[in-house]
C-alpha cells in the first residue's frame, strides 16, 4: 500500500488539473484529501512495521537490458521520514488555503513534489532514486516562480541551478558506480555489497556526497537555500526546508555513505591538519552551524532569519552522519523530523501567518505593529516553535541535538565547543527576532488601525497544533522512531559503515 | 564482375519505389484534380496519399527478408537498416502532417513530392555501404532540403536561409567529395569494408587523416556540429516550420546513421586515441574535439537567444555534440544508445516546432517573450510544450533524460578506467546543467509571466492537437519504459553484427 503514497499524489495532481470549473474550495479539499490519504497510507505503512527491517514493496524489473528494476522498499529510516512528509503535506495545503491564484495549477505541483518526495524515500534503486529525486527540481521552480514573493524568479532559477548542479555531480558517480560493479544492477543492496576498490571509493564518495549535500544545504553550497526560502510561497518553504533539505541528508546517508564507507577512512596523510574527508565534512558541517546561527542573527527579513536557521540546523545533520556512531546517526534521523516540523511551523507562522497578513517581512516594521496583542495565536506559536527549535527540553530539537551532541562527544569531542557556540547563538537569533516582530514594545497604539489584520483562520490554526503536537511527540518519545530507525542501521546494508567507523 | 540481378534490385528496393510512386501520384492529384480547391483539403489530401505510401512502405519493411545486399554490397538490408529505415517514415509521417494547417504555399503537391525525395534518399542514405551511393543519396536529400528551406516564396528571410544553406552545403559536400576521392585513391575501391582493409595497415598516413578531416566536416554539416554548424540558426528559424522541422529531425536522423556506419566500418583500425598519454592520430581525436566545441558552444550561445526557433537551433548544436560521443566510444551498445537518443530528440524537436505552427499563427513571431502567459490561452499545448521542452533538457521520467543516461552508460561501459571519457562525461553532464537554464527560461515565458492584456484564448485544430499529444504521448512513453524499443535496437543491432 505504501507505494500508493506515490501514485495518489500524482494522480491528484493529474485530477486537479482535470478538474472543471474555477471553484478553488474545491482544488483546496481536494489537495487536502490526497494528502490525508496519502498520510493515512504512510502512518498505516509505520505502525505495519514496527520492526525497522527493511521490506518490499514493489519490486519488478524496469528495464531489463540494464538491470534496472521498479523496486521500491523501506525501512526504518524511510518509514520516519514518510511519516515526515506526510505531516508536512497536510500542513502545507492548510497553509496554502489562501491562495487564490491559479489555485488548481498551484496544487498540482504541490502534489508532483509530495509525490516525488514519496518517491526518493520509497525507491530501492538507484535508477528510480534519481528519477524521483530529479523531478522533485522541475516543480519546485515553478512553485517559486510563480506564487513567490521577493526576487522570485531569481531565487527559483537560482535553487533549479544548484540542485540541478548537484544532482549532475551524483549521477556521474551513479555511471561510475555502476559501470565499476560490473553493470549489472543499480539495486542499493548490491551496489552496497560491492567491495569498489579503495581508490575508486576516495574519489567517488566526497562526488556523492557533495552532490546530495547541496540540496542539504552544506556551507558553502547552500546559498540556493536562503533566497529559495525567501522567494517561495509558504507552502512550498515548509516543503523546501521541511522535505527536500531532507532528501540531501537522505542521499548522503543511504546513497554516499553505504554505497562508499571506505571513502570516509583516513587517506593516510594529512592537509592543514584534515586527514579524511569525514574531517572535511565535519568541519563543514560545523562550518555550517555557526555560520547559519550567526548570519541568522544580523537579518531584517523575518524569512531570512528562519532561512538561515535552516542551514544551520541541516549543519547538525551533517554532522550527525559524520560522527558515524549510532547515538550520532539515529540523531541525525531523528533531527531531519524535528527540523522537518519545526522549520515548516517557523515557515507557517512567518510566510502564511504574518507575511500574508502584514505584508512585510521587515522585522523593523513588523516591531510597531504590536504583533503580540493582533494576532496573539502567531505570537503563541512562534514562542512555542522557537522554544522547539532552541533545543528546550520536551521538544523535537531537544531530544535530536542531544544524540547527535553525545555522538560528536564520541568522535570528535574538540568540536563541541564550536557546536556549543552555534547552540547558543540559535537561542540568540531566535529571541531577537521572537522579540522584534512580536514583542518591540513602544507606545499603545492609541486608535485601531485603519487595516485591522484579518483573524487566524481555522486551517492555519488546524496546521500549527498538528505540528505543535508531532514536536512535542517526537521530544518526549523519540523512542517511537528510535525503535525502527535502529534496526534499520543496524541492517546488513550499513555493514560497510559499521565496520569502519563504529 | 558480378551481374546484376534485376529481380532482386526490385525486391530490395521497393520500399523505396513505394515510396516515389505515392510521391507522384500526390503530385497528379494535387495538380490534376485540386488545382482550385481549399489550401487545407489540397494539403490533407496530398499528405494522405504520401502517408499510405509510407505506411505502405513499412509494412513491407517489417515483413522484408531479414538480410540483402546488392552488387557487391554497394547497397544492404539488414534488420538494422530496417529498422532506421522505419523510423525515418515516422518521422516524415509526423512531418508531413504538421504541415497540413500551416499556409507558407500553394505548391502543395511539390512540397510533398520534395519531401518524400528527401525521404528516399534518407532511405538509400542509411542502407548504404558504399562511398558513391553514400554521396548521391546525400545529394538526392540534400538538393531536396535546400529547395524546402526557401519554399516559402514570399518571404526573403526564408531564401535568404535556403541560400545560405545552400551554399554551407555545397561547401561540405566538397570536402565530402574530396575526401572520398582520397579514399579512393587510397583504397582504390568505394566499399566501405574494403577501405578499411587499406586503411588498417596506414594509421598514420598523411592523406588517410587528410580524408578524416574532410569527412568529418562534411558530416559535421549535416548534422550540425560545432564549428559547421552556421547554416542551422538562419534555417531553423526562417524556413518553413515542415521544412525546418524535416531538416531537423529526419535528415538529423539519417546523417547520425550513416556517419556512424561509415567510421566505424570504413574507417576502422583509424580510430586512434584521445588521451594525454598516448595520443594516436585517427578520427576520434576530432570527434573528441568536434563534440567539446559543440557541447560548449552550443550550450552557452543558446543562453543568449531570444527566438525559440534559434534557440532550437543551438540547442541542436549542443545536442550533436552529446551525440558525437557515442562515435568516441563506437562500441554496439553506444551505437544503440545514438540511435534512442537522435529518435527520442527528433520527437521532441518535432512537437516543438508543431506546437510552433500554431503558436507563430496566432502571435506573428517566434520570440521566446511572446509565449507569455501561454499555459492559460493554450493549456492542452503548454503542457505539451512542458514535456518537450523537459525531454530536451534530460528531466526524467521523459525520454530525454534516459536517452542521456544511457548514452553515458554506454560510454563509460566500453572502457571503465578512461579519463578522457569520464572528463567527456562530466562536461557534458555540467553542459546539460547549463542547458537547464534557458530551457526553464521558455518555460517561464509559457508558464510563469501573465499573458498581455486583452489576450484570447489561441484555438488549434483539432488534427494538431492530435499531433502534438501523440508525439508528447511517444516521449513520455519511451522515457517511462525504454525497453520498448532499446530491446528492439539492441537486437538489430546484434543481429546485424556490426
Amino acid at each position: 500500500m505504501l507505494a500508493w503514497t506515490i501514485y495518489l499524489s500524482f494522480l491528484g495532481a493529474l485530477a486537479l488539473l482535470l478538474l472543471p470549473g474555477r471553484s478553488a474550495t474545491l482544488a483546496r479539499f481536494l489537495a487536502l484529501l490526497v494528502s490525508v490519504t496519502t498520510f493515512a497510507l504512510a502512518l498505516q505503512g509505520f505502525l505495519q512495521h514496527r520492526s525497522g527491517e527493511m521490506f518490499t514493496v514493489v519490486s519488478v524489473p524496469w528495464i531489463q537490458s540494464l538491470g534496472i528494476q521498479y523496486s521500491l522498499k523501506a525501512d526504518g529510516i524511510s518509514l520516519t521520514l514518510l511519516l515526515l512528509t506526510g505531516i508536512i503535506g497536510i500542513c502545507g495545503v492548510l497553509l496554502s488555503w489562501n491562495i487564490d491564484v491559479r489555485v488548481k495549477e498551484f496544487f498540482a505541483f504541490y502534489l508532483v513534489l509530495i509525490g516525488a518526495v514519496y518517491g526518493v524515500f520509497l525507491s530501492f534503486d538507484l535508477f528510480l532514486l534519481f528519477v524521483f529525486y530529479e523531478i522533485v527540481v522541475i516543480p519546485k521552480y515553478f512553485l517559486i516562480s510563480i506564487w513567490g514573493s521577493t526576487r522570485r524568479e531569481y531565487g527559483a532559477m537560482k535553487l533549479v541551478i544548484y540542485s540541478f548542479v548537484g544532482s549532475a555531480m551524483v549521477l556521474v558517480g551513479l555511471i561510475a558506480a555502476y559501470v565499476v560493479s560490473g553493470s549489472r544492477s543499480l539495486s542499493l543492496d548490491y551496489l552496497a555489497g560491492y567491495h569498489f576498490s579503495p581508490h575508486f571509493q576516495m574519489w567517488a564518495f566526497p562526488l556523492v556526497f557533495v552532490g546530495f549535500a547541496v540540496l542539504a544545504g552544506m556551507w558553502p553550497f547552500h546559498t540556493w537555500a536562503p533566497t529559495g526560502h525567501v522567494a517561495a510561497p509558504t507552502a512550498a518553504s515548509m516543503l523546501l526546508a521541511g522535505v527536500v533539505m531532507k532528501l540531501g541528508a537522505y542521499g548522503c546517508l543511504r546513497v554516499a555513505m553505504t554505497l562508499f564507507p571506505l571513502g570516509l577512512g583516513p587517506w593516510g596523510f594529512h592537509v592543514l591538519g584534515f586527514g579524511s574527508w569525514r574531517d572535511v565534512f565535519a568541519i563543514l558541517a560545523v562550518i555550517g552551524i555557526i555560520y547559519g546561527a550567526l548570519v541568522a542573527l544580523v537579518q531584517k527579513d523575518f524569512k531570512f532569519v528562519i532561512g538561515y536557521s535552516s542551514i544551520s540546523h541541516m549543519g547538525f545533520i551533517l554532522l550527525g552522519l559524520m560522527t558515524l556512531n549510532q547515538i550520532g546517526l539515529s540523531g541525525a534521523v531523528v533531527q531531519m523530523v524535528s527540523h522537518g516540523i519545526l522549520a515548516g511551523l517557523l515557515f507557517g507562522v512567518v510566510g502564511r501567518m504574518v507575511y500574508s497578513r502584514t505584508h512585510t517581512r521587515d522585522l523593523s516594521a513588523l516591531g510597531p505593529m504590536h504583533l503580540s496583542k493582533v494576532i496573539p495565536f502567531a505570537a503563541f506559536t512562534f514562542v512555542i516553535a522557537g522554544m522547539a527549535s532552541m533545543g528546550l527540553p520536551g521538544f523535537s530539537g531537544f531530544a535530536a541535538e542531544m544524540m547527535i551532541l553525545i555522538g560528536v562527544w564520541r568522535s570528535y569531542p574538540t568540536l563541541i565547543l564550536f557546536v556549543g557556540v552555534g547552540l547558543v547563538a540559535g537561542v540568540a537569533y531566535i529571541w531577537r527576532a521572537m522579540q522584534q516582530a512580536f514583542f518591540a514594545g513602544g507606545p499603545p497604539a492609541t486608535s485601531p488601525p485603519d487595516h485591522p489584520l484579518p483573524p487566524i483562520t481555522l486551517p492555519e490554526r488546524l496546521a500549527a497544533v498538528i505540528l505543535i503536537v508531532s514536536s512535542i511527540i517526537v521530544g518526549i518519545f523519540p523512542q517511537i522512531f528510535l525503535h525502527v530507525i535502529h534496526p534499520a542501521l543496524n541492517s546488513p546494508m550499513f555493514d560497510g559503515l559499521s565496520k569502519g567507523g563504529w | 564482375m558480378n551481374t546484376i540481378n534485376f529481380g532482386q534490385l526490385l525486391r530490395l528496393l521497393w520500399p523505396e519505389i513505394t515510396i516515389i510512386l505515392a510521391a507522384l501520384l500526390a503530385l497528379s492529384v494535387d495538380l490534376i484534380g485540386l488545382r482550385h480547391s481549399r489550401l487545407r483539403l489540397r494539403f490533407l489530401s496530398a499528405t494522405s496519399i504520401a502517408s499510405i505510401g509510407c505506411v505502405i512502405a513499412i509494412d513491407e519493411l517489417l515483413h522484408a527478408s531479414t538480410q540483402g545486399a546488392l552488387l557487391d554490397k554497394i547497397f544492404v538490408s539488414t534488420p538494422l537498416t530496417q529498422l532506421v529505415q522505419i523510423a525515418l517514415l515516422v518521422i516524415t509521417i509526423l512531418t508531413l502532417f504538421l504541415a497540413v494547417d500551416t499556409d507558407f504555399t500553394d505548391h502543395v503537391g511539390e512540397f510533398v513530392l520534395l519531401i518524400l525525395l528527401a525521404t528516399t534518399g534518407m532511405m538509400f542514405l542509411v542502407a548504404a555501404q558504399d562511398l558513391l551511393v553514400l554521396f548521391l543519396s546525400l545529394e538526392l536529400l540534400s538538393l531536396s532540403a535546400y529547395i524546402l528551406a526557401g519554399f516559402d516564396k514570399l518571404r526573403p528571410r526564408s531564401s535568404e536561409a535556403a541560400l545560405k544553406y545552400f551554399l554551407f552545403g555545397g561547401m561540405s559536400a566538397a570536402f565530402l567529395l574530396f575526401g572520398f576521392s582520397l579514399l579512393y585513391g587510397l583504397a582504390n575501391s568505394t566499399n566501405f569494408v574494403e577501405i578499411a582493409c587499406a586503411v588498417q595497415g596506414h594509421p598514420f598516413n598523411p592523406i588517410l587523416i587528410l580524408a578524416i578531416v574532410t569527412t568529418v566536416i562534411g558530416f559535421g554539416f549535416k548534422i550540425a556540429a560545432a564549428p559547421f554548424h552556421f547554416w542551422a540558426p538562419d534555417v531553423y528559424q526562417a524556413a518553413p516550420i515542415p521544412s525546418a522541422a524535416f531538416i531537423a529531425s529526419g535528415s538529423k536522423v539519417a546523417s547520425f546513421f550513416i556517419f556512424f556506419q561509415l567510421l566505424v566500418l570504413g574507417f576502422a583500425g583509424a580510430e586512434g586515441a584521445a588521451s594525454l598519454a598516448h595520443f594516436q592520430s585517427g578520427w576520434v581525436p576530432v570527434l573528441v574535439v568536434v563534440s567539446v566545441v559543440s557541447m560548449v558552444l552550443g550550450n552557452l550561445v543558446a543562453i543568449a537567444q531570444t527566438s525559440l526557433r534559434r534557440l532550437l537551433a543551438y540547442s541542436a548544436v549542443a545536442h550533436a555534440g552529446y551525440m558525437l560521443l557515442a562515435y568516441i566510444a563506437h562500441s554496439q551498445q553506444s551505437l544503440a544508445a545514438l540511435l534512442y537518443y537522435v529518435a527520442t530528440y527528433s520527437l521532441a524537436t518535432l512537437g516543438i516546432l508543431a506546437i510552433l505552427t500554431v503558436t507563430e499563427k496566432h502571435l506573428g513571431n517566434d520570440s521566446i517573450a511572446g509565449l507569455a502567459g501561454l499555459s492559460r490561452r493554450a493549456p492542452f499545448l503548454s503542457a505539451c510544450l512542458f514535456v518537450f521542452i523537459l525531454s530536451l533538457a534530460g528531466i526524467p521520467p521523459l525520454s530525454g533524460f534516459f536517452a542521456k543516461f544511457f548514452l553515458f552508460l554506454s560510454l563509460l561501459t566500453v572502457s571503465p578506467g578512461s579519463k578522457l571519457l569520464l572528463w567527456l562525461i562530466i562536461l557534458a553532464i555540467g553542459m546539460s546543467a547549463v542547458s537547464l537554464y534557458y530551457y526553464l527560461r521558455v518555460l517561464k515565458s509559457a508558464f510563469v509571466a501573465d499573458p498581455p492584456e486583452e489576450s484570447s484564448p489561441i484555438q488549434s485544430s483539432l488534427l494538431t492537437r492530435l499531433l502534438v499529444g501523440i508525439i508528447a504521448a511517444g516521449v513520455v512513453v519511451l522515457g517511462c519504459a525504454p525497453d520498448l524499443i532499446l530491446n528492439q535496437i539492441l537486437k538489430v543491432i546484434q543481429a546485424s553484427g556490426l
